[in-house]
């Protein structure tokens, strides 16, 4: 299959649709409701129903989807394959971990939320803009290894 | 009970659009990986991102018009609060290649060790932050 990156990109474009639609119905995009679900002592639990939804349909399909040679638009798939847990991995997830509980956004919410006019979402995507430029100027200082 | 029928239904649209993604473009659906990439210098390639991005908003736009009631946000966070998370979310997310949905949803479903890893480790350091803000800075939700 030779890759269609026209075609790649509208269903880019239906897939971020469908992807926000689907964190706004799921309650990911109001803090409160990740914030309580980072607490186990006043738990709301219906987030573990979004995981449990996004991840029993991805799960269901992906083995079927990968039978096939190549994806429908494109020359080759484009899955990371890596296996090893690194210092880099552990230690960047907590450090969202952390952010993720202070603000209850995480990237995809955040951005959603950008058409909310509640003036937080604007101030946690500059933020999480800002983070991620710091990590591109400050990773060779770091010395953390791939 | 609602709300958990709300979330179940909102996972599932998450779960058919990624498994979009991967079907037709053979793509991880990664939002922080997304960002990260479309702050570098455009070209056709990485055009696709940009497209993913816009129809994040449209989306969002969408929602707002159907169901305002999404995007209440009753959390008791503050601008400087909110301000940190975001640099600790681009930060970490960056540095551990992804977040909750390259991580948490495609990498989990998929049994990627790392993937795997990478969200016990999130969930549990979000909620050791919540705590502290609890019991420590006086924060509620």
């Amino acid at each position: 299959m030779k890759s269609n990156l026209t075609l790649q990109n509208v269903i880019s474009l239906v897939v971020g649709i469908i992807f926000a639609m689907g964190l706004a119905i799921s309650g990911m995009t109001q803090p409160q409701k990740v914030i309580g679900f980072l607490n186990p002592w006043d738990w709301d639990s219906s987030l573990l129903f979004v995981m449990a939804g996004a991840v029993s349909v991805h799960a269901f399909f992906y083995p079927l989807i990968k039978r096939r040679a190549s994806p429908l638009l494109n020359a080759q798939w484009q899955i990371p394959s890596r296996k090893d847990i690194t210092i880099r991995l552990v230690l960047g997830s907590a450090i969202f971990g952390v952010g993720w509980g202070l603000g209850g956004y995480c990237p995809g919410p955040g951005v959603v939320s950008l058409v909310s006019g509640d003036f937080r979402s604007l101030i946690f995507v500059i933020g999480m803009i800002a983070g991620m430029f710091l990590f591109k100027k400050t990773e060779k200082y770091l010395g953390l290894p791939e | 009970m609602n709300a958990m029928i709300f979330s179940l239904m909102g996972g599932c649209l998450i779960g058919i659009a990624v498994t979009l993604m991967l079907l037709f473009n053979g793509k991880v659906t990664g939002v922080s990986g997304i960002i990260a990439a479309s702050m570098s210098k455009p070209n056709k390639e990485g055009a696709w991102r940009m497209f993913f991005l816009f129809g994040l908003l449209v989306g969002g736009i969408l929602m707002k018009v159907i169901r305002p009631e999404s995007f209440a946000n009753f959390s008791d966070r503050g601008i400087p609060m909110v301000l940190f998370a975001g640099l600790f979310v681009g930060f970490g997310t960056v540095m551990g290649s992804g977040c909750t949905s390259g991580h948490g949803v495609c990498g989990v479903s998929r049994l990627s060790l790392r993937s795997v890893t990478a969200t016990f480790t999130f969930m549990f350091f979000g909620f050791l932050t919540v705590q502290i803000v609890r019991h420590f800075l006086g924060g509620g939700l």
